[in-house]
């Protein structure tokens, strides 16, 4: 097992190989995240969403650069989607923000989303974890949106950035879909295009049809240029002013709180998931129902019944 | 949930050389061939490489050297893997590189060598052995 | 990589043939293709020499003279260049091609770490107008034309060029220089780029401005298909990039307000020759005449000599193997014929054993003497463009400007070629394209002699073959050492309050909007160093970021 006093004292190479064991589901990651649990809690996590090619990775890596100047220890994990066929995957986030790779106050993890939504969560969630209790300040998490790697950044990030670019109507589409409610600070990338103004006009429409209630926070548009890193400072800003405004009145307990509660859902969910499927998949039953559907003929809702042992799916409705 | 392991490599191009056909060729490879590859792109130094291996958890570092400094380079990165503990991670190089240097280079502790021209079943088999 | 597709049956007849750029060929071919594809004698072909200039861009082509070849030379350090390039002179060569080692292509003085150990490899290193002074001393700058192989800091050794020249007596209408100064394909193949895009276009143009009006004689851009090819463009994509790439530059420049009429008769193109005979017949043809088309048509251009595709066809790297290196003799030879028939003025050939080493001057020499067969021996010399009016190579090559003309907008749909580098769009391209052919050579679905595909491995339709002997850029110690004790002694001796003050001009130059060269120019008389003057640009630009691949 690792040292768990390595992790915490932040030793780079002992967190990504806790990092490592836990994107491979390696049982040994349990017990010491159940270790370093105690030692998170203090960073400020930031999730940045949006398209692909979006620019989510070139702001981020702007953004390092303006944290550090504030002298802040910042940890990047960087979702990307497998190659649906082989398995396999090029992790490219990291190609953007490679100029920090030597720096020792950055850590840029990729991650796979290996098939797996739901899991995938589960596992950057972790990952964002073992970056806090190594001491990361600030932890930047990049997924894309748009159904390709589906990780609920609202559920593990205290500060969410929905990046959309002007002209394809596609990231105000995005915000149509439901996104809106999640983001705190609405990032218009690439303006230097044309037609910037128009978008930023039309994103603050949206925005403010959100419902507002009293004292909750208004969300930013922040306009930015990533490539040269324009407007990423005062993008910093805002993320900082956000978690400044979280700080007040227990916002940010009541925050993590809910953070948590979805976390033990989940981790509920799979160690039932887990549990039972391991019990399940031994089980003669089981193995009868799939030579069923092999041979045709039997439909899968029966058989799954069959399986359950007299759990209709009915039952479940019940209380 | 059952173990969900994969082979993860960082694919680096070490120095001012800027000929990247061959990484990015092989990095396709790889991936196709159900791989994690991270591509850190060009003109990287050796601390940059070893600061992304460690980062990346990778099993393997896979170089690609053209210019012929190929023994310096991985002798001197070895030197630092070594140094940071990068114990658990292989290095390989494939590129431009001579017959004869193969012998020399494992030696180093290259525990794969691809010269140019190596079809992409040996380059994958030959990873892959490294884990058996 | 550069064969077409072969789909055969049992017996082995071809059933189907289709070129890299995707054109399907047909058994045969006669007047009936050529009314289906539209030709016209008048409008597709004309006399050589004539407008589309499709045939030749001269009428008497090589009947007048004989296609001229390249030599690239620089290693190690200046004053050895120096005698090499006095060599060659002697020789009878017109021109000097400059090879520069890495840490000068990448604008780093020699003693930057992370020159350390590329300091004089693959060419020479270039730290001051001191070590130019001694490369071309006792050179007659005003008879002998430099070609410049540098691309992101082109500005600075067109300056340095300049600056050399004056020093040696010579005024800046005299002398002659052409920088390959084509940074967009280095960000698309072989990747020795700095700065973001651009801001190396905006290098290309203020070059390009400076020498309409200061350098009469130098020909500022030399666009480069021929690397695009060799990262695995197709034929049809290498043309393609390259005019598209051209349109980027021409753009820049029309922008401040020049007409292109004034200066793209100065462009010339590097353009690759292996692959299929007739699709590089066909494409040289085609490229000829889309390019004085795509000027008159679109950018006004009128005067003929203004819409000469000049250049230079040749190399084929990639066309080579390592295997059976012999076989590239032969290979080499018919891609010259190639480059004849398509009318090439300018040539170079690959040596057969460049697919794993550096050239010997043995197998040099042999691509010299394949060139010489050709002209002087087989007959390529006695009539300009043999191939004219054939029903196959005219349905080609009007087939190829399709293709041509189809790629080009495809980077167009994406807003040009400045916009299709940044976001990656053709480097994706080609790799996937380099990745699928060479799992296709791989395979077994393409063939190249002498390659073994991995299914027949260790058969007996595997003759085993002995590893190459690998040679590689000879590495002195001794040149690292010597610039960088020149160096550490020029800082010490120059005027330090003079280069200060010339690259805080540059520098304000860089930031604005005036054209870098005269800064330059002024830099390089007081002895800045390389990595100081791309420093000053680095610090203003930033660096390029690739964008991400998959
Ligand atoms: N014009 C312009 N291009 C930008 C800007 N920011 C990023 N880009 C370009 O957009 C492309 C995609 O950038 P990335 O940062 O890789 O985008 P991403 O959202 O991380 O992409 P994925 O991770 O693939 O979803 C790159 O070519 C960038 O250079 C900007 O502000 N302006
Ligand atoms: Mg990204």
């Amino acid at each position: 097992m690792l040292d768990i006093n390595d992790i915490i004292s932040g030793d780079q190479n002992t967190g990504a190989r806790m990092i490592r064991l836990i994107e491979d589901r390696d049982p040994s990651a349990h017990e010491v995240l159940k270790a370093i649990y105690p030692h998170s809690g203090r960073a400020f996590i930031i999730g940045i969403t949006g398209s692909p090619g979006v620019g989510k990775s070139t702001l981020i890596d702007a953004l390092i650069a303006e944290f550090r100047r504030l002298d802040k220890k910042i940890g990047i994990i960087a979702v990307d989607p497998s190659s649906p066929i082989s398995g396999g995957a090029i992790l490219g986030d990291r190609l953007r923000m490679q100029r920090h790779a030597a720096d020792p106050n950055v850590f840029i993890r990729s991650m796979a989303s290996r098939g797996q939504k739901g899991g995938l969560s589960r596992a950057a969630k972790d990952a964002v974890l073992v970056l806090d209790a190594m001491g990361y300040h600030i932890i930047i998490i990049e997924t894309a949106g748009a159904g390709q790697t589906e990780v609920d950044v609202a559920g593990i990030a205290h500060s969410v950035g929905i990046v959309t670019i002007p002209g394809t109507g596609d990231g105000i589409q995005a915000i149509k879909a439901g996104i809106l409610e999640t983001g705190d600070v609405f990032i218009l990338n690439k303006c230097d295009r044309p037609d910037a103004d128009a978008a930023e006009f039309e994103l603050n429409m949206m925005i403010s049809m959100r419902p507002a209630s009293p004292g909750s926070w208004k969300a930013v548009v922040v306009k930015t240029r990533a490539l040269d890193g324009t407007g990423v400072k005062e993008l910093a800003q805002v993320f900082l002013s956000h978690y400044a405004f979280l700080n007040q009145e227990g916002r940010l307990e009541k925050k993590k709180k809910e953070i948590e509660l979805r976390y033990f859902q989940g981790l509920v969910t799979d160690l039932v998931l887990e549990k039972t499927m391991a019990a399940l998949e031994t089980s003669k039953a089981y193995r009868e129902a799939l030579q069923k559907i092999e041979l045709n003929g039997t439909d899968p809702l029966s058989l799954a019944e069959t399986v359950m042992g007299g759990i209709t799916i009915s039952n479940f409705n019940s209380p | 949930m059952a173990i969900n392991k994969k082979i993860r490599i960082l694919i680096a191009k070490p120095g001012l050389d800027g000929h990247d056909k061959g990484a990015k060729v092989v990095a396709l490879a790889l991936r196709d061939a159900g791989m994690e590859v991270i591509y850190s792109g060009l003109h990287q130094t050796l601390d940059q490489i070893i600061q992304s291996a460690t980062q990346e958890a990778v099993d393997v570092i896979g170089l690609s050297i053209m210019s012929g400094a190929h023994l310096p380079i991985c002798q001197k990165l070895k030197a630092m893997m070594q140094e940071k503990g990068l114990v658990h991670t292989k290095l390989t190089v494939g590129g431009v590189i001579p017959h004869q240097d193969i012998p020399k280079l494992q030696e180093i502790g290259v525990a794969a060598v691809f010269p140019g021209g190596t079809s992409f079943e040996d380059i994958i088999k030959g990873i892959n052995s490294l884990f058996d | 990589m550069g064969v077409a597709k072969y789909i055969k049956n049992e017996k082995d007849a071809i059933k189907e043939v289709i070129y890299q750029s995707g054109i399907k060929v047909k058994p045969s071919y006669g007047p009936e293709d050529l009314e289906k594809a539209g030709f016209k004698y008048e409008k597709d072909l004309g006399a050589p020499g004539e407008y589309p200039f499709t045939r030749s861009i001269h009428p008497q082509s090589y009947r007048s003279r004989a296609w001229t070849t390249r030599q690239y030379t620089g290693f190690g350090t200046p004053e050895e260049t120096n005698e090499r390039f006095k060599l060659m002179i002697s020789n009878g060569q017109t021109g000097l091609n400059v090879a520069f080692d890495l840490p000068t292509q990448m604008g780093y003085d020699s003693d930057h770490p992370l020159a350390q150990g590329e300091v004089g490899r693959v060419g020479m290193a270039i730290d001051s107008l001191r070590d130019f002074e001694a490369a071309f001393k006792g050179i007659p700058l005003d008879r002998i034309g430099s070609g410049l192989t540098i691309n992101a800091v082109a500005t600075i050794m067109m300056a340095m060029y300049q600056a050399a020249a004056e020093k040696f007596g010579y005024s800046k209408n005299q002398i002659s220089t052409t920088p390959q100064n084509d940074i967009l394909k280095e960000m698309i193949g072989r990747g020795a780029w700095i700065f973001p895009v651009e801001h190396g276009v905006r290098l290309v143009g203020d070059s390009i401005e400076y020498a309409v009006k200061e350098l009469p004689k130098s020909n500022p851009v030399s666009i480069c298909g021929y690397h695009i090819r060799e990262s695995g463009a197709t034929p049809a994509q290498e043309i393609a990039y390259a005019f598209e790439i051209a349109k980027a530059y021409i753009e820049n420049v029309v922008q401040r307000g020049i007409k292109p009429e004034d200066f793209v008769g100065r462009f010339s193109f590097n353009l690759n020759v292996y692959g299929n005979l007739w699709e590089q017949i066909a494409k040289f043809r085609a490229a000829r005449k889309l390019w004085a088309k795509m000027l008159k048509e679109e950018y006004g251009v009128k005067d003929n000599k203004n819409l000469f595709l000049r250049g230079l066809f040749g190399g084929g790297g990639s066309g080579l193997t390592k295997e059976q290196p012999e076989n590239n003799i032969m290979r080499g030879a018919y891609y010259a014929l190639g480059a004849a028939l398509s009318g090439a003025q300018t040539t170079a050939l690959c040596s057969f054993d460049e697919a794993y080493t550096i050239p010997t001057p043995r197998s040099a020499l042999l691509s010299l003497r394949t060139l010489e067969i050709l002209m002087d021996e087989v007959g390529l010399r006695d009539t300009v463009d043999p191939l004219a009016g054939s029903y196959f190579i005219e349905t080609l090559t009007l087939e190829m400007e399709n293709k041509i003309i189809e790629e080009m907008k495809e980077v167009e749909k994406w807003g040009g070629m400045v916009k299709s580098i940044s976001n990656g769009f053709v480097q994706r391209k080609v790799s996937r394209q380099a990745y699928e052919f060479e799992k296709g050579l791989q395979s077994g679905e393409y063939r190249k002699v002498g390659v073994v595909p991995v299914s027949e491995k260790g058969t007996d339709k595997d003759p085993g073959s002995e590893p190459a002997a690998v040679e590689l850029h000879e590495y002195n110690e001794a040149w690292a050492e010597k610039s960088i004790a020149n160096l550490k002694e020029l800082r010490r001796t120059r005027n330090g309050k003079d280069v200060a003050e010339c690259l805080k001009g540059l520098e304000k130059a860089a930031k604005g909007s005036e054209n870098v060269m005269p800064h330059l120019v002024k830099c390089c008389h007081a002895y800045a160093t390389v990595g100081e003057m791309a420093g000053v640009f680095r610090q203003v630009f930033g660096e390029w970021k690739e964008p991400d691949f998959y």
